[in-house]
């Protein structure tokens, strides 16, 4: 029997607190499941993006959502790459965001709506890179309640009051102002409720310096509620109302109140006062309106639809999002529709009152939830699902050939324009953003057999779907590529001047020449460097303000900047073994151990310190770090001595080359290298850390003490199995450190963490850092015979991504065992099959040509054909919708390595595939694989019908490249889930669960169960077990009694749970994810199972009335966690080779995380004390309770968050060293854990 | 002693009842002892759709399922608010 043994107590170290069963039904141990959560990648889908000069310096930046996540980010208006500044979660979902300024000022501060209860603004501090909470103000309960204000956010436009409003009734107005110290201040709320009122947006008006203003769109529904007619519903007009807040009286007026023809999903604010003639847009169905108050009539202009579209005829076209410019000139909106098409709004105006609105045809990109248009002509696009991007606005899209639609133009009621979309015309790419939200299903495997697994996961929605492949790593684009002619053993880059901004040579050392290349448009070798080329270097650098030294085995060159050339040479037979050498010193070690020293003084000159030190042992190595700006010197030399042992020595004059400490090390130090890092923008020093390669390939990593030179907490990672190489490069303007062994590896610190990350590209020898005009901050790396100059870009992503298309929204993926290739199932509501798409296609240019007139034939044929032979990608322009009930699928073969599709299968319009298993029927051989599907036709969602329901069998041949079909089988209601079981198959159809064996003409019905409550979602096995999940019930444990042929439900849970996935832990304990974004681990009671095993009839448990209306036992919650969004995959896996299983989780919004068990109490214990600090210390910046995040549907149970405990390295120091001391352990210390346990795990 | 009683369980259910009331006018949807099943299932509804609308991810969940935009998503739950059951059965004449 297959028994899985996840619990602690198979480790023998946990023990206490509640019980649990040993497998086989032996003596209960005492234990529980204690689970640390960490989140590996964040959720990277965007739900809100605001635009503002945060910083307050010139530059505009972007702070997102990301759901529960607050990012804010730079784009680099040269080269127009977005870069992550900070990334916080806050522990509680951000339901709403804006940002303001105050009159006069200069910088934006952030409001947040969210569900805490609390109106929070924040400002960005960027000299200490955080966020701080400026105001804090409650209003009401937590929680995302209909009638508790968060859900809108609308600011004056001048940034003196903010109204922050709820779905339903209440909406409250804040007064914003500075105090005498110029600081922001928050008055207490103004209501501004009415009762029985939905609201579907909220703005602020644009009046200059009256009194502030914000439009509403409303909707009554108290004479709807009493009309049993149904009449009332039916004549319910939405309404637009305007707020004054009268400054004067402090009070807030329902100025006025208009009810609108159609109903409207937003509006845009107009600019006011000096700028434009103030009022809204109202984007409705179909329509664009502009309104104002006073005598202007309103202008109302039809929303232009695509030419010959395929769409369901019967769909209004609504605008989705809309992003707002403004020079002191004009002003401008884009505004985009549900298809992803962009129109171009501006406003005729005459006399301060609107005449016109025209709408021009811009661009199509991916439908947003967000755009954003920079002062520095960029637009940043947060996309609903998939990646984001940044275009570049090339043009405005003024004087093209683009018809202009107006509202002055006459049309018919219920007419309206028509365009033909095309490709990018005004915008150009300039950055993408990789986004794996929605992930739908994931698993990590070694399916490329690389040692590391790898994760394979099903990513986005529709015709931007794709599969993904995740690897641990940086992604390395590989700039340049060149072939040398030999091996070369070294590489070094230096500029001509210290204050170049770019690298002027690349120097190559072989073993008996040097080639000097310089970079300019190419790079080319030069002979009239200076340097000399008949001898190997060891070692060059810039040296002061303009001379160059190079460091041969027989002595060293120093090159001045008018090519005079010093040399000194090595004394006698001695050669120059090891070197180190900075900006203004060398240190060269001769054979035998002796140091020799030398420093610049102020006339350049390189002079050499009047003792030399002999080393107790031979140097293998050294390292010189960074003269500080400012300063004469480093201070510090680290050498490492065959000894086993590392010192560092100082340079100091006072005590030069006296020996200041000493660490002895486990193996030989293979490479040294000093780097300062975690140093920010600003004047903050960072840490000084002397890291060390060893010969067994161990990295460890000391902080060395600025002072006194001592060595302390040391950190220790293993990189691969050839020694380690060190390397100091330039990384977003700080040191970070390249480490290489039988993978490179780097260490850098980014937005307050260190990350060492494996490169995911090929081995490489030797390396140093590269700048130049094409490629700032870069690397030049040899590996055999070629030099390669590479950049890293995507900092802080801890994977790699390769991803490949698919056509329609993946929804699960079985393995094929033998060859590593998937089975991926695909389907999409609302969408055509391809070929009903060319059906629709044909008819309509048949239509076209019906509808033209005999002398118009040509002409109509024409565009008929220029119809069916337009092409424009789905994935850019999106798929037609077809309307509810229209479905379409397909079943794919893909090799995941080549990202090659061997085989699909279509399945007839309105056939949804909603499940898959891969079987091997015992009844037919172990050679003869299987794939079944099921298939609900004519699925209609709400309420849940199907037409008809089948489950698709098809053959599998060897290879695994082709499906053969075999038959269908009809079943009653609609196949959710199914699972391989015993060499038949569990299918659950509806609320029956059936068990299924190979028939030549249909599968037939083995055994049934009936008694589970609403619908199967999910099934998993293990050994003679079954857990089944039902849709809103919870797991239930069922046993398959063979003798009996009997399917018995013996235990179910209390607690309502509507599952989305689980797994197995070990035969008697499951981990459950539901849609609310819980994860939980649920057990069977110590004793329970042994009674239904032995049970001889089952008739016990099958006849048992069961406990509380359900089965007899009940399932124990062990741990209880609330994610805060959807985890639709679970899986126990390890992450890293030799390292620990932990529970892979990933959600919807795009983060993977982890839960891991705790290996010892001691861990466990300090965790939970940490947590416990940090959530008093550290509240989070949404103003949301942590713990009451966490415990947001289920009170949190046994599971310590390790995201709340890692914020502790970003937190004030002198708050660390406070919570350090209430734990006994120094911040260091305390890093150092939370770096143990995500390394000891994952990464 | 009796009739003291008596005045203090009236007095308390007068306040009792005054409170209801409060919170009746607070929270929407607080029930009494006249609610209808329609008046409970609407209000029900209504939260529903209201959480919906807040959590994102529940709302990521909804456009996937229906492949449909998300602010059409939570256009089209506002607007299921106005009446999510239907219209309300007549009331029986007094």
């Amino acid at each position: 029997m297959l028994v899985l043994e996840w619990s602690l107590e198979e480790a023998g170290v946990m023990s206490g607190t509640a019980l649990t069963r040993t497998p086989h039904g032996g003596q209960p141990s005492l234990s529980a499941m204690h689970l640390y959560n960490l989140t590996l990648q964040r959720a990277t889908g965007i739900t809100h993006a605001i635009h503002g000069n945060f910083s307050g310096s010139k530059l505009q930046e972007i702070v997102v959502s990301r759901g529960k996540i607050l990012e804010i980010l730079r784009p680099d208006p040269n080269t127009g790459k977005v870069i992550t500044l900070l990334s916080v979660e806050v522990f509680g979902i951000i339901r709403s965001l804006m940002a303001f300024r105050l009159t006069g000022g200069a910088k934006d501060y952030i409001v947040m709506g969210s569900d805490s209860g609390r109106i929070v603004i924040l400002e960005y501090i960027p000299s200490k890179n955080v966020f701080e909470k400026v105001h804090q103000e409650t209003y009401g309960k937590s929680g995302c309640r209909r009638i508790v204000p968060g859900q809108y956010l609308a600011i004056d436009p001048k940034g003196r009051a903010v109204m922050i409003g709820a779905v339903e009734k209440q909406k409250l107005v804040y007064i914003l102002n500075r105090d005498a110290q110029a600081r922001l201040t928050i008055s207490s709320p103004l209501e501004a409720h009415k009762s029985n009122t939905l609201v579907y947006h909220l703005v602020g008006v644009d009046v200059g310096f009256e009194n502030p203003m914000f439009a509403c769109l409303e909707m009554d529904y108290e004479e709807a509620d009493s009309d049993p007619t149904g009449a009332g519903a039916q004549n319910t007009k939405q309404t637009l109302t305007f707020y004054e807040l009268d400054l004067g009286l402090n009070h807030v007026v329902r100025k006025y109140s208009e009810p609108l023809d159609e109903h409207a999903n937003f509006l845009i604010t107009v600019p006011g006062g000096n700028d434009g003639p103030s009022g809204v847009l109202i984007c409705s169905e179909n329509y664009i309106t502009y309104k104002n108050l006073g005598e202007q009539p309103d202008i109302r202009c039809p929303i232009p639809r695509r030419r010959n579209d395929l769409d369901d005829p019967e769909r209004g076209m609504i605008f989705v999002c809309s992003a707002a410019h403004k020079t002191k000139s004009m002003f401008f909106f884009l505004a985009q529709t549900e298809q992803g098409d962009i129109f171009k709004i501006t406003l005729e105006i005459d006399e301060d009152m609107v005449t016109e609105i025209k709408l021009k045809y811009f661009d199509t990109v991916p439908v947003a939830t967000s755009m954003c248009v920079l002062k520095t002509g960029f637009l940043f696009v947060g996309s609903e699902f998939g990646n984001h991007y940044l275009y570049q606005i090339a043009h405005l899209g003024d004087d093209d050939d683009e018809p202009e639609f107006s509202s002055a133009m006459p049309l018919e009621e219920g007419d309206t324009f028509f365009f033909a979309p095309r490709v990018l015309r005004n915008l150009v790419l300039v950055d993408e953003m990789d986004s794996l939200s929605p992930i739908t299903s994931c698993q990590v495997a070694d399916l490329a057999n690389e040692d590391t697994p790898q994760l394979y996961m099903l990513c986005g929605r529709g015709p931007r779907s794709s599969m993904r492949v995740l690897r641990h790593g940086l992604e390395v684009s590989e700039m340049a590529v060149s072939e040398l002619p030999g091996n070369p053993n070294a590489v070094w880059t230096v500029k001509r001047r210290a204050d170049d901004e770019f690298d002027s040579y690349i120097i190559v050392s072989f073993v008996n020449a040097t080639l000097v290349l310089s970079i300019g448009e190419t790079v080319e070798e030069v002979t009239d460097s200076g340097f000399l080329g008949t001898t190997p270097t060891l070692s060059c650098s810039t040296l002061g303000e303009d001379a160059l030294v190079q460091i041969y085995p027989d002595g060293i060159r120093h090159i001045r900047a008018d090519k005079r050339v010093n040399e000194w040479k090595a004394p006698g037979k001695r050669s120059i073994f090891r070197c180190a050498v900075n900006q203004r010193q060398v240190v060269i070690a001769l054979t035998g151990g002796e140091l020799v020293y030398f420093e610049m003084d102020p006339t350049g000159q390189l002079n050499e310190y009047t003792d030399r030190r002999e080393m107790p042992a031979d140097v293998v190595s050294m390292s010189l770090g960074s003269v500080p700006t400012g300063e004469q010197r480093s201070r510090f030399l680290a050498v490492g001595l065959a000894d086993n042992t590392v010192r560092i020595i100082s340079l100091d004059p006072s005590d030069c080359l006296s020996p200041l400490s000493m660490q002895a090390l486990p193996a030989l130090p293979e490479s040294l290298c000093i780097a300062e890092m975690g140093a920010s923008e600003d004047t903050q020093q960072g840490t000084i850390y002397l890291n060390i390669g060893l010969e067994n390939g161990v990295l460890l990593r000391t902080v060395l003490d600025p002072v006194t030179g001592d060595l302390a907490d040391t950190r220790t990672r293993y990189l691969g199995s050839r020694p380690v190489k060190l390397f100091r490069i330039k990384m977003q303007g700080g040191e970070a450190v390249l480490a290489m062994s039988s993978r490179s590896w780097m260490s850098y610190y980014f937005q307050n963490r260190f990350h060492l990350t494996p490169l995911s590209y090929e081995i490489l020898e030797y390396a140093a850092g590269f700048s130049s005009e094409q490629c700032p901050e870069g690397v030049v790396a040899i590996s055999t015979n070629t030099l390669r100059i590479l950049a890293m870009e995507k900092l802080g992503a801890i994977f790699n991504q390769m991803s490949f298309n698919l056509e329609y929204t993946p929804k699960k993926f079985a393995v094929h065992s033998e060859t590593g290739h998937l089975l991926i199932i695909e389907t999409d509501h609302n969408a055509y099959t391809e070929e009903t798409k060319s059906q629709r296609r044909i008819q309509m240019a048949e239509e076209m040509k019906d509808a033209a007139g005999p002398d118009e034939q040509e002409l109509a044929q024409e565009m008929a054909d220029a119809f069916l032979h337009e092409d424009l990608p789905d994935s850019n322009f999106g798929a037609p919708k077809a309307g509810p009930g229209m479905w379409a699928s397909i079943v794919r073969i893909m090799d995941p390595v080549e990202g090659k599709t061997y085989f699909f299968y279509r399945f007839p319009q309105n056939e949804a595939a909603m499940s898959l298993a891969y079987v091997k029927f015992a009844t037919q051989g172990e050679f003869q694989h299987f794939v079944l599907v099921g298939v609900a036709k004519d699925l209609q969602l709400a309420p849940r019908t199907a037409g008809q329901n089948y489950i698709y069998t098809f053959k599998i041949n060897a290879d695994c490249t082709e499906l053969d079909f075999i038959h269908k089988t009809v079943v009653e209601e609609v196949p959710y889930a199914m699972c391989p079981f015993q060499g038949k198959v569990l299918v659950g159809v509806g609320k029956t669960l059936r068990l299924y064996d190979y028939g030549k003409k249909k599968l037939l019905k083995k055994s049934e169960n009936k008694h589970l409550p609403n619908l199967i979602v999910h099934i998993v096995t293990s050994g003679a077990r079954i857990y089944v999940s039902d849709v809103q019930e919870s797991v239930h444990f069922i046993k398959f009694r063979r003798s009996d042929n009997q399917l018995i439900v013996f235990a179910d849970e209390t607690n309502p749970r509507w599952v989305t996935t689980s797994c197995v832990l070990d035969y008697d304990t499951v981990a459950v994810a539901d849609k609310f974004g819980n994860v939980a681990v649920l057990r069977l009671p110590p004793n329970t199972s042994d009674n239904v095993d032995e049970d001889p009839s089952g008739t016990k448990a099958l006849w048992d009335r069961g406990l509380l209306s359900g089965a007899s036992n009940k399932l124990e919650v062990l741990c209880n966690f609330h994610v805060g969004e959807i985890v639709l995959s679970l899986q126990k896996s390890t992450l890293i080779p030799g390292g620990n299983e932990s529970l892979v989780y990933t959600t919807l919004s795009g983060s993977i995380g982890i839960l891991v068990p705790f290996t010892s109490h001691e861990d466990h214990d300090f965790f939970q004390h940490l947590e416990m600090h940090m959530r008093s210390e550290n509240t989070p910046l949404s103003g949301r309770d942590h713990l009451s995040f966490r415990s947001y549907y289920f009170p949190v149970r046994n599971v310590i968050d390790g995201d709340l405990c890692e914020q502790f390295n970003s937190m004030d120091p002198a708050k660390q060293r406070s919570i350090g001391e209430d734990l006994d352990r120094t911040p260091n210390e305390v890093a150092k854990k939370l770096e143990d346990i995500r390394t000891h795990f994952a990464f | 002693m009796e009739i003291k009683a008596l005045i203090d369980m009236a007095g308390e259910r007068y306040n009792i009842h005054s409170q209801l009331e409060h919170l009746q006018s607070k929270y929407i949807g607080t029930g009494h002892a006249d609610t209808t099943k329609h008046e409970w299932m609407t209000n029900q509804h209504r939260d529903t759709y209201g959480s919906i609308l807040g959590h994102f991810d529940l709302l990521n969940y909804m456009a996937i399922s229906e492949n449909e935009s998300k602010a059409r998503v939570k256009f089209n739950l506002v607007e299921k608010m106005l009446q999510p059951c239907g219209p309300p059965p007549e009331k029986p004449e007094d």
